[in-house]
């Protein structure tokens, strides 16, 4: 973990400071205001350059609102989201996509269902890259080489790829903007065991080859671990655990941290 | 990178029968069509054809009966020429009913995505507007705005238009709304697109079809409309031909010439029955509500083929000692077009009483289908079991009479299915719904079952069960209701618990509690179980033997520590070697190449071969029978000796494999 504070070229790619989200909740009377539920309450985090932070919590703990508010889809309530040590909001919509990126979690409610792989890589290739023409159409096939899809198949429309194929997409078009920070909003939860591990490997090769720097969100704590450097357990907003992986899962000290991993399955005969 | 080569093998998607071969299959659309055509045809080339000019009047031949020597249909109260009238008149009607739909739903659609898509006081602004219009009742807006503006047919298809714009803008922002929330407009927005380009390319190409089938069923009522407002003077002035105006002017005339207002009023009836079916038929392809099959009629047990078909291929011996449940060479099939998915094939199991046993496989692997087969619950069509018997108690459950099926159903064998958002009634309590469960089996007094209900509930651990049976499965947590679904399999103490990933739509903490619930439950209840999941690891909490699951087949089966231990598959010890465990720390996860086989594709030989490292010449082709491995182990491979000796990873190296 960077100290906070350091100047901006040492500064880590994303840092969070007392990150709150708010959301209205149900008023008790209707002369009475409504009350807030805080989604997030109160995290600070740092994510190392090049390395992946691990964030483990489960529904509704509010990991995905914090993945929303880095990059810059949701506006925090209260406290300071910086990239590169400049607060989201002081950006452009543009120039904080090419800086940080998301995967989703359903690989095919996040592909447009009636345009083609191809129109869908080239949107941000033209907006984020400036890229003419004959650029995107290079771009695009290099973009499907390295998720390991065939070219051709950038013709093709979203219901014609399985799940796995369909988070390919996903990442090359997070890929696509050359961000260095990728936000992986549960990115592996709605596959199937064996493509699950392929797209772990292709994560875990991209990270290797291109340097970047994870966010990744999961509830399956055995993923976490195969793939994090440091690890933040999420519950009810707040971070309640923090360290790295084999501290966490085999020293754990905060007795939430304990509950997930007896509840992880395989650990014993019921 | 290996699954480069992997996924560069085209993974193959089956079509549906096309847009166009849908529509073909639904004859009343089809009817629709030809009617709507023919009439449109017709009126189009209205110019061409050999007519009477419609306007030409001679008083000497007024109100000319039909099949009269110049006028085919007869003639009107000015002697024009009925058929050329009627012609002309359809005309008119058409251009302003498709015009009319047109603008609305352009207008209206416009309005529904703005809103929508903007949110808020733009909202609130577009849709109060819309709100106040649809506040008067439509006909009496429609005369106003003639009346203010003057009678005339476009004043009239304004009126139209106007009216109708409510309607579209309604129902283009409720989809919109849910739209905007979807993953891809987040992406979109991420990719830097502007508002404009993100309502443009991503939301208008989702909304058409919504709009099409709203344009598509509201032609026939605009061209009503602008009849009706014809009829009453305010549309189409004379001498236009209009069907609307025609059927007004015959109106007075209905005893002296019947055929004056009848032959405008055919007219009408026929263009919008035409348009009326053709625009449903639009909207059952179009809809994708109704797109995954919601208007095909299921029948109540699934389509079995006669036993003497099924038994064909299987021995009459081997059948095994004290079973609870056996299933022998079961073959479950789907046809769909003109493809065949081999969903379940020759697939053997056994239950004893009080055992429990886990199937484990990928999604498509045929392990639900395998357990929804049992009770034939799998959909018919497209599904059919084909080939095999399902012994229960030695009674073969293949082929039974819907009333025996229905009897065992819920009673000896229970099924606890994924989600039971789904699985529960809504709008019922849940109290209400373990009452049913109860009583369709047992003759129980409605007191008497309310109590045994609260007692279930209080056996799978809802806090306050006399409270919480009043409860809607809404009100409850996902925990919480698959407890119900838990507490309603169990209601007549089944021999049997299916459970068909009961915790997979569950956290991991709510997870282990409902695991632990389970297992403890059937073991007081003494009933057996077979478990299906995609997780090796709870499976192994949970079961004493396993069957792995591949393209439709069982490729290895055995107790679950001999086959988590010492896999003898290489599909199971690729993928237990691929699930990351706790424990492992940061490792290169090393993924098996490749996709699994789509079933109606099947490879020859092992279905596994194309993707697996010890794949020799023999392993594609012929059948490759479940070979014993060891004491109740057993596995579908020609290679298992050496992936015992030396586990998948030595023996792929020592073999120079090709993944």
């Amino acid at each position: 973990m960077t100290a906070p504070g350091t100047a901006s070229d040492a500064a880590p790619p994303v840092a969070l400071r007392s990150v709150v989200r708010e959301y209205p909740g149900r008023r008790p009377s209707i002369f009475a205001p409504r009350t807030k539920l805080r989604a997030v309450d109160g995290v600070s985090l740092d994510v190392p350059r090049g390395r992946t932070l691990g964030i483990v919590g489960e529904s509704g703990c509010g990991k995905s609102t914090l993945a929303r508010m880095m990059v810059g889809l949701l506006p925090p309530t209260e406290g300071d989201i910086l990239i590169g040590g400049r607060p989201v909001g002081a950006y452009q919509r543009r120039e904080l996509s090419r800086l940080i990126q998301m995967v989703f979690q359903d690989p095919t409610g996040s592909l447009n269902p009636r345009r083609t792989v191809r129109r869908t890589l080239e949107a941000p290739l033209a907006a984020l890259r400036g890229m003419n023409q004959a650029a995107r159409g290079r771009r695009v096939e290099e973009l499907m080489g390295l998720v390991g899809l065939r070219a051709d198949f950038a013709d093709r429309y979203p219901h014609e790829f399985s799940g796995g194929q369909s988070q390919r997409i996903g990442i090359a078009r997070a890929l696509a903007a050359e961000a260095d920070i990728l936000v992986l909003d549960e990115p592996v939860s709605a596959l199937d065991v064996s493509v699950q591990a392929q797209v772990l490997a292709l994560l875990q090769d991209l990270q290797r080859r291109l340097g970047l720097s994870y966010v990744f969100i999961s509830h399956d704590l055995a993923v976490v671990d195969a793939v994090a450097d440091e690890v933040a357990v999420m519950q009810r907003g707040r971070i309640v655990e923090f360290g790295v992986p084999d501290t966490i899962f085999t020293k754990p000290s905060h007795a939430y941290t304990r509950e997930l991993l007896a509840s992880h399955p395989g650990q014993h005969k019921v | 990178m290996s699954a480069v080569l992997a996924e560069a093998a085209v993974a193959r998607v089956e079509r549906r029968p096309g847009a166009l071969g849908q529509f073909t299959r639904n004859r009343v659309a089809v009817f629709g069509a030809v009617l709507f055509g023919v009439i449109a045809v017709i009126a189009l080339l209205a110019p061409v054809l050999p007519l009477a000019n419609p306007d030409h009047t001679d008083l000497a031949n007024r109100m000319a009966p039909p099949f009269s020597r110049h006028a085919l249909l007869g003639t009107d109260q000015l002697g024009r020429d009925m058929l050329s009238r009627v012609v002309w008149g359809t005309r008119v009607s058409l251009v302003v009913g498709v015009v009319a739909a047109f603008l609305a739903a352009t207008i209206g659609s416009t309005i529904g995505i703005l809103a929508a898509y903007y949110g808020r006081f733009v909202d609130i602004a577009l849709m109060r507007g819309i709100d106040m219009l649809m506040a008067f009742p439509y006909l009496l807006l429609a005369l106003a705005i003639v009346a203010a503006l003057g009678p005339s047919l476009t004043h009239a298809m304004i009126a139209i238009v106007i009216v109708n714009v409510p309607f579209f803008a309604r129902s283009v922002r409720g989809v919109t709304v849910g739209m905007r929330r979807a993953d891809f407009m987040a992406a979109a927005r991420l990719s830097g697109q502007s508002s404009a380009q993100i309502i443009a390319f991503e939301l208008f190409p989702n909304v058409l079809p919504v709009v099409v089938v709203t344009a598509s069923t509201s032609i026939g009522w605009m061209i009503l409309e602008t009849a009706g407002l014809s009829f009453l003077g305010l549309g189409a002035q004379p001498p236009m031909a209009d069907l609307g105006g025609m059927l007004g002017d015959g109106r007075n005339l209905l005893e002296v010439a019947p055929h004056v207002a009848t032959i405008p009023g055919i007219a009408i009836l026929l263009i919008a029955v035409g348009v009326n079916l053709l625009g449903d038929g639009v909207r059952d392809i179009l809809d994708p509500r109704l797109k995954s099959g919601g208007l095909a009629r299921i029948r109540p047990a699934t389509e079995v083929a006669s036993r003497a078909d099924r038994m064909a291929r299987l021995p009459q011996t081997g059948r095994a000692e004290g079973a609870l449940l056996e299933l022998r060479g079961l073959e479950t099939r789907f046809r769909i077009g003109r493809s065949v998915w081999q969903a379940v094939n020759q697939v053997d199991m056994v239950v004893h009483p009080g055992e429990a046993i886990g199937i484990v496989g990928e999604s498509g692997s045929g392990k639900t289908v395998t357990a929804l087969s049992i009770l034939g619950l799998v959909a018919s069509p497209p599904g059919r079991i084909e080939g095999g018997e399902i012994l229960f108690n030695g009674e073969d459950l293949l082929g039974l009479q819907t009333p025996r099926l229905r009897a065992i159903r819920g009673d000896r064998i229970a099924y606890v299915f994924q989600d039971p958002l789904t699985t529960l009634n809504p709008v019922q309590p849940v109290g209400a719904q373990v009452v049913e469960a109860l009583r369709a089996h047992q003759r129980l007094g409605r007191k008497q079952a309310w109590d045994k209900a609260v007692a279930l509930l209080d056996s799978v651990g809802i806090p306050e069960p006399g409270e919480k049976a009043h409860a809607y499965p809404h009100e409850m947590s996902g925990g919480q209701r698959q407890r119900i679904g838990i507490a309603m399999a169990l209601a007549n103490q089944p021999d049997l618990i299916v459970a068909d990933e009961p915790t997979t739509a569950l956290d991991v903490t709510t997870q282990a509690r409902v695991l632990k619930l389970l297992a403890d439950l059937r073991r007081q209840n003494a009933a057996a179980m077979i478990f299906i999941s995609h997780d090796f690891g709870v499976v192994s909490e949970l079961c004493d033997r396993i069957y792995v699951m591949y393209g439709g087949r069982v490729v290895e089966s055995g107790r679950v520590q001999d086959v988590l231990n010492r896999p003898a598959h290489p599909y199971t010890a690729r993928l237990l070697a691929c699930v990351p465990r706790i424990g492992q720390g940061r490792h290169r996860v090393v993924p098996i190449p490749g996709l699994p086989p789509p079933t109606n594709a099947l490879p020859n030989g092992c279905a596994f071969a194309p993707r697996c490292s010890l794949a020799i010449a023999a392993c594609r082709s012929g059948e490759i029978e479940l070979g014993t491995v060891g004491p109740e182990h057993s596995a579908r491979c020609l290679r298992s000796a050496l992936v015992l000796a030396e586990g998948v990873e030595g023996a792929g190296a020592a073999d120079g494999g090709v993944a």
